[in-house]
């Protein structure tokens, strides 16, 4: 790890105020970007903790929507929305292991958008909203491949808004070395309509499976995608599996979501 | 009912009280005054040519100490080799050098090319980053069947060839295996990968060396599994330093596998610049430096082929092996494929015939070693894998195939050189069959098959050769070492031992088990008793810890040792008690004159030892400590039979182990827990190879599995409660004790199980899948199920 400035502040504005300095970067639960430091493959010259901001801390169940603060770890989203919206719950609850759960952040793992991790896919299958310092985005247009996110520099998801579904399940494929998802689908189906998203497969990062969309939104039933498939061009290839088996998972897990929706 | 401490009760495990509570002394706990700390630079091209190195700018970064390159190793010596093979025309295997620091020249990602030592470990690591380095990257050789065709990339130039050895065994057998070939009835035949494989101790390589210039005295704290083969090693062969101005630490070790075993540049590295700076310099390795530095394990592609007969006895076997290498000779590497590998091949069946070919390669990879089990496990594999697939080409069931050719009667040579002194393979394969309830299989299928699941059973059987090793025979082999173990046993005056042992535990329990033998032999309590190990300074010369020896071999030498501290005691109780040595008796600590009621307690001689008031003296010396070697005559030869019953997800091709059993005969058992610890831990091992771990390179020698993020070690929740059972003891006849050891034999016995499992499954399945090469990842039996 390199020598970096460490801030600290208690409040949005102050930590958005703290990013404009030159090289800073915003620490979340730091599940990524602290092995980042530690191979020296990056060199912030200030590290802006989003850890002290309590008001990036809640999960609140209001009319049909789930609020999720951006700085609310996995653990308590497991725990706050087990009731008001349990397929969420459970992909945070199983994410990681318990010191990942109580460490990373729902809005950390947003921002980075890593291909394979959990939470987008959630984000994406509900259409949620994400709200930062400055603007409100939405899931179709937030994530923009690989690492990539309509997030400007310096700026700060401070909530989701996640509209909760009438169904949704989450099914997550685990790549046998870190646990990611070497494939994750979920499904959310909502009175106008089915969404599926799938993470971990698509070179491009997480992506909507606009086919089955339209099958389950006719018949929500695993048999409504028994003729689809999906086309592995342009799946990840690499040690844990071929772009063909990431493919043939996402129809898998797709039907294994839709039949273990609640 | 034997005593708690004594031989035979589940002792619980005294040192696991500093362990669990955070109080182990790993070598990363030490600290001497003063120290600096060295990073090294590595190579990240696997094959290429130092063109420049100029360390001018990094040497003037804070708190740089020195800079260390090539240049400072020049005209001393580099890493030996222990072990010398010699091929199938008679000729030494090529024996390229391993220099401390690269000389010109980088064979491998991670091959160390400069090191800094500076005041601390991060102004170390910016001194590396500010080193300018050019390298002329040259073609590198990964795949070892290219690597021996004519015209492949050298790895080292001087040697003129990448095949290290290419060695037959025995080759006067191959005439006769061949013709046996032509007449058979049926001859199945596989190939096969042995996937390379790192071992991952929990606890990564540390070393630290000190030197007092005023005694010219070194001291080398390091994470080893065999103290004083590294101050051999390091002392007579690398750096010129005699044994005794050179003291070699092993305190607590986290896990080595094997990986441990082996004398590293590091220690070599740590040691000299101690002497060079006249200041202590620590070295600790990151995980992703161990992964790029620690000696690898495996890496064996193989042709196996069995003919039999209409029957389905046995008639001849061959093997084709080519053995990974890597870039350099490592320790004990080039024993691996050949004398721990084809001396087993033979396996727990009487087949007549059988030949062996072996070719070692050199590569642009990481060093490869012995890793737990360390060539059996190789030979196990692909014997049981091949006997699973002739059982199922000629329709008969695979555990009556193979009792059909157990050899049932003992001693037993095998045509490959070695003699089984005791076993009884149907005993353990009855053990098996009830233990793991293989007669109600078939309803568990149906139950699986109603759940959607492909359930499949496999079972194969083990055997291996421990308590290495006769140094007679070894000597014949190759091995430039002796390898006996050795013993002191220390007894205080007020009746207490202390027992200093050339083993080395790295969590094999041996500060429990050591203990309950000289406790039971005495008639003592165990409290009475510490183990002392793993510091060259307090201990005689030993050889260490791998290929499950320590109870074998050490616990043999300790057993030596007491007897001796017993002889001389009974002298001191005759004295005493003014009778006959021969009428002494030692019973429960006591010893007692036969007949009478007269007699002395144990503290009452030993306090007789040390305070000799009324002592023979003019026969007699005062003291009672005893020094005993012990070196085999033979291996031992545990061995069992194994089952495991997985389901398969049709759909995703994911495998599940539902359950796994193991009927192993060790001989006779000091600690059961232990054992089963033992055993569970092997079996995690294989199970680990058998369906998660891989070490992949890319075709230019990137190592592509370098972290935990890609490398897949096995968790609590990809293994099943394990049944163990060692009820079935053949008790080896050439060692006091009887014992065979049990350290290797989980993750020796249990791959072919999971792969003979998995392979059933889908052919259950109506797959027409014969063999998946391990790690049987979801990828890979999903591909399978595609064909």
């Amino acid at each position: 790890m390199y020598n970096f400035e460490f801030e600290r502040p208690s409040t949005v504005e102050a930590a958005v105020a703290a990013l404009k300095a030159e090289d800073s970067l915003a620490l979340g639960g730091g599940q990524t970007l602290i092995p980042t430091l530690k191979q020296r493959l990056a060199a912030p010259a200030k590290l802006v903790s989003l850890a002290g901001i309590d008001a990036l801390k809640f999960v609140k169940a209001e009319g049909g929507t789930l609020r999720i603060g951006g700085g609310t770890p996995h653990a308590v989203v497991a725990r706050e929305a087990a009731k008001s919206f349990p397929a969420l719950a459970r992909l945070a609850g199983n994410i990681g292991d318990p010191a990942v759960r109580n460490k990373g952040t729902a809005g950390g793992s947003i921002a980075n958008n890593d291909p394979s991790a959990c939470y987008p896919s959630a984000v994406l299958a509900c259409g949620a909203t994400i709200v930062t310092n400055g603007r409100e985005i939405s899931a179709d247009d937030f994530f923009q491949g690989m690492f990539e996110t309509a997030l400007e520099e310096g700026e700060l998801i401070t909530e989701v808004r996640f509209p909760i579904p009438q169904a949704a399940n989450y099914q997550k494929f685990e790549q046998p070395a870190s646990r990611f998802a070497l494939t994750g689908v979920f499904v959310a189906k909502y009175a106008d309509g089915v969404r599926v998203a799938v993470t971990g497969a698509s070179g491009d990062g997480v992506f909507r499976w606009t086919e089955a969309e339209a099958a389950l939104s006719a018949n929500f039933s695993a048999t409504a995608i028994a003729g689809l498939s999906v086309d592995p061009d342009g799946m990840i290839e690499d040690l844990h599996g071929s772009g063909a088996y990431r493919a043939r998972l996402v129809k898998v897990l797709t039907g294994r979501a839709v039949s273990a929706a609640s | 009912m034997p005593k708690d401490g004594h031989i035979g009760p589940a002792t619980k495990r005294r040192e696991d009280l500093r362990f669990l509570t955070g109080k182990g002394r790993y070598t990363d706990d030490i600290n001497v005054r003063g120290q600096a700390y060295a990073q090294f630079l590595r190579s990240n091209v696997a094959h290429g040519r130092i063109r420049s190195l100029d360390t001018a700018a990094a040497e003037s970064m804070p708190g740089v100490i020195r800079i260390f390159t090539g240049k400072d190793f020049e005209g001393i010596g580099g890493l030996p080799c222990g072990w010398q093979i010699t091929d199938k025309h008679g000729q030494p295997m090529l024996e390229p050098g391993h220099p401390v620091l690269a000389q010109g020249k980088v064979r491998h990602v991670g091959d160390p090319i400069a090191v800094v030592v500076a005041e601390t470990e991060s102004q170390a690591r910016d001194a590396v980053e500010a080193i300018e380095l050019e390298i002329e990257e040259l073609p590198a050789v990964i795949d070892m069947k290219a690597a021996v065709k004519d015209g492949a990339p050298l790895v080292h130039d001087d040697i003129g060839s990448n095949l290290c050895y290419d060695w037959g065994f025995v080759e006067e057998n191959k005439a006769a295996v061949d013709a046996a070939f032509k007449t058979a009835d049926h001859v199945t035949t596989l190939e096969l990968v042995n996937q390379r494989l790192t071992a991952n101790p929990m606890e990564p390589r540390v070393a630290v060396g000190d030197y007092d210039s005023s005694s010219e005295h070194h001291t080398l704290y390091t994470t080893s599994q065999n103290p004083h083969v590294i101050r051999l090693l390091m002392g007579a062969f690398v750096l010129g330093i005699p044994e005794h101005k050179l003291r070699v630490v092993a305190p607590d070790v986290g896990g080595g596998f094997g990986s441990k075993i082996f004398h590293y540049a590091e220690e070599a590295f740590v040691t000299f610049a101690a002497k060079a700076i006249n200041r202590p310099v620590k070295w600790t390795s990151s995980r992703s430096e161990a992964f790029l530095s620690d000696a690898q394990g495996r890496d064996h592609v193989t042709k196996i082929q069995l003919a039999l007969d209409k029957e389905g006895h046995f008639q001849a076997l061959r093997t084709e092996t080519f053995a990974n290498m890597g870039a350099y000779l490592s320790t004990f590497a080039p024993s691996v494929p050949t004398w721990l590998h084809g001396t087993l091949m033979a396996g727990n069946y009487k087949t007549p015939l059988i030949y062996v070919n072996v070719k070692a390669v050199f590569t642009n990879t990481v060093p490869v070693d012995a890793y737990r089990g360390a060539g059996r496990p190789e030979a196990t594999y692909q014997l049981e894998r091949v006997i699973d697939k002739a059982a199922r080409e000629m329709g008969i069931d695979p555990i009556a195939l193979r009792r059909k050719n157990f050899i049932t009667e003992f001693p037993y040579a095998t045509p490959v050189a070695v003699e089984y002194d005791t076993g009884d393979y149907e005993a353990t394969m009855a053990k098996l069959e009830e233990i793991a309830d293989l007669k109600g299989f078939e309803a568990r299928a149906a139950q699986s098959k109603k759940n959607g699941k492909l359930r499949g059973l496999g079972v194969n059987c083990y055997i291996e050769a421990c308590g290495i090793a006769p140094s007679h025979l070894v000597g014949q082999l190759g091995a430039r070492a002796g390898l006996y173990e050795s013993a002191t046993v220390r007894v205080n005056a007020t009746g207490s031992l202390t027992v200093m042992t050339g083993s080395h535990s790295h969590g094999q329990g041996h500060e429990t088990a050591f203990p309950q033998i000289v406790a039971d032999m005495i008639g003592i309590d165990a409290g009475q008793i510490e183990i002392v190990h793993g510091d060259t300074a307090n201990s005689p010369m030993g050889m260490g810890t791998y290929g499950s020896r320590s109870l074998a071999v050490g616990g043999s030498a300790i057993v030596r040792a007491t007897n001796k501290i017993i002889d001389k005691a009974k002298k001191i109780a005759a004295h005493l008690l003014e009778a006959s040595e021969a009428d002494i008796e030692l019973k429960d600590g006591k010893f007692t004159v036969a007949g009478t009621d007269k007699s002395v307690d144990w503290a009452g001689v030993t306090l007789a030892a040390y305070v000799p008031h009324n002592y023979p003296l003019e026969s007699l010396e005062p003291g009672l400590e005893e020094t005993a070697f012990y070196d085999p005559s033979n291996f031992t030869y545990p061995s069992g039979a194994y089952s495991c019953e997985v389901e398969v997800d049709p759909d995703t091709g994911k495998v599940t182990i539902c359950s796994f059993a193991a009927a192993d005969d060790f001989g006779n058992i000091v600690n059961p827990m232990i054992v089963d610890g033992q055993v569970h831990g092997g079996i995690g091992q294989g199970i680990g190879q058998a369906l998660l771990e891989n070490t992949v390179y890319d075709e230019n020698g990137q190592l592509l599995s370098a972290s935990f993020m890609d490398y897949a070690m096995p968790r609590a929740s990809d293994v099943p409660f394990y049944t163990v059972d060692h009820s079935c003891q053949t008790p080896c006849t050439h060692n006091p004790l009887g014992v065979k050891g049990c350290g290797e034999a989980g993750a020796i016995g249990s791959p072919p199980a999971v792969v003979n499992a998995v392979v059933d499954a889908l052919q259950r399945g109506g797959h027409d899948v014969t063999h998946i090469d391990m790690p049987l990842s979801p990828a890979r039996v999903w591909a399978a199920m595609q064909k």
